[in-house]
């Protein structure tokens, strides 16, 4: 049975909420972001572009932290730090290999920021790159959503 | 088929929260071009319709939880308050969407952070299930 029907301590309560707190404004924050990337694409708008990588630094990247610190919490609460139970390979693997990503992202995303703050204009192959970064990771996280919903064995 | 319906639940209440974000870059001056409006548009509709229809379902799938649970009464009471200041946004935004930033009406930027609220209220019921 999966976790979510289960009637957990209260003491589980707020690092569960931390993390999956966490992690909806990570989702929520790399949408955003690859939605105006995508929209750039044709106008290449500095506002558009800006403010995904905005975006991506204010909102994703925190939503990161909290997402992560709450699952190494709550898998400490339920004694899973250690497992090597699947689902918890697939969201520890999905969480790394998104962490690199979203790295990756922020530097270029930055880079850019720094050039249209100089007056320059935003590159096109680099929103594009952010573009495939971001999405990928959405994919991924996906899947995470899938593991932590239906814990397959 | 218990797990299907779960998945698609805590899916589509990602949804919901992605459209959260979105509409939040909105009022806090982000720039709203047709695409992104309709993709907030989307998922909005889509998560809430799915976080109801899957949720009830669930409810009513699983021999633990009844449809008159306190915690799930307290869940669809916040689905409605979210929803009802969605739809206050929305029809603000209504008509914007050229890729400019815009000033809402303070009425309207409330009725989008008592939407978070309500959206964050209804996630630790949907985590603490006080009661079950």
């Amino acid at each position: 049975m999966s976790a979510l029907a289960v009637i957990r301590p209260d003491s589980w309560f707020f690092p569960l909420f931390l993390h999956i707190a966490g992690a909806m404004v990570l989702v929520g924050a790399l949408t955003l972001a690859s939605v105006y990337l995508i929209a750039s694409w044709r106008s290449n708008s500095v506002a558009l572009i800006r403010t995904a990588y905005m975006s991506l630094f204010y909102a994703a990247l925190p939503g990161y932290i909290v997402f992560r610190v709450g699952a190494e919490w709550i898998a400490d609460k339920e004694g899973l730090a250690d497992s090597d139970l699947t689902w918890i390979g697939i969201g520890y693997g999905v969480s790394d290999l998104g962490a690199l990503l979203l790295i990756v992202a922020l530097v270029i995303g930055g880079i850019s920021v720094r050039r249209m703050n100089r007056g320059g204009t935003p590159s096109p192959i680099a929103a594009r790159i952010v573009t495939g970064l971001v999405s990928l990771v959405l994919i991924a996280y996906l899947v995470a959503v899938w593991a932590m919903s239906t814990k397959p064995a | 088929m218990y797990d299907a319906l779960l998945f698609l639940h805590v899916l589509t209440a990602f949804f919901l929260a992605a459209a959260v974000v979105m509409f939040s870059s909105f009022v806090l001056g982000g720039p709203i071009d047709r695409p992104s409006k309709l993709v907030a548009e989307i998922l909005w509709g889509v998560g809430g319709l799915g976080t109801l229809g899957f949720g009830i379902w669930l409810a009513l799938n699983r021999p633990e939880y009844e449809i008159w649970d306190g915690w799930i009464i307290a869940a669809l009471v916040l689905w409605l308050l979210a929803n009802g200041a969605g739809a206050r946004v929305s029809r603000d935004l209504r008509g914007v969407g050229g890729g400019s930033t815009i000033t809402l009406d303070r009425r309207a930027v409330f009725a989008h952070w008592m939407r978070v609220l309500w959206v964050v209220l209804l996630l630790v019921v949907m985590v603490w299930k006080p009661g079950a």
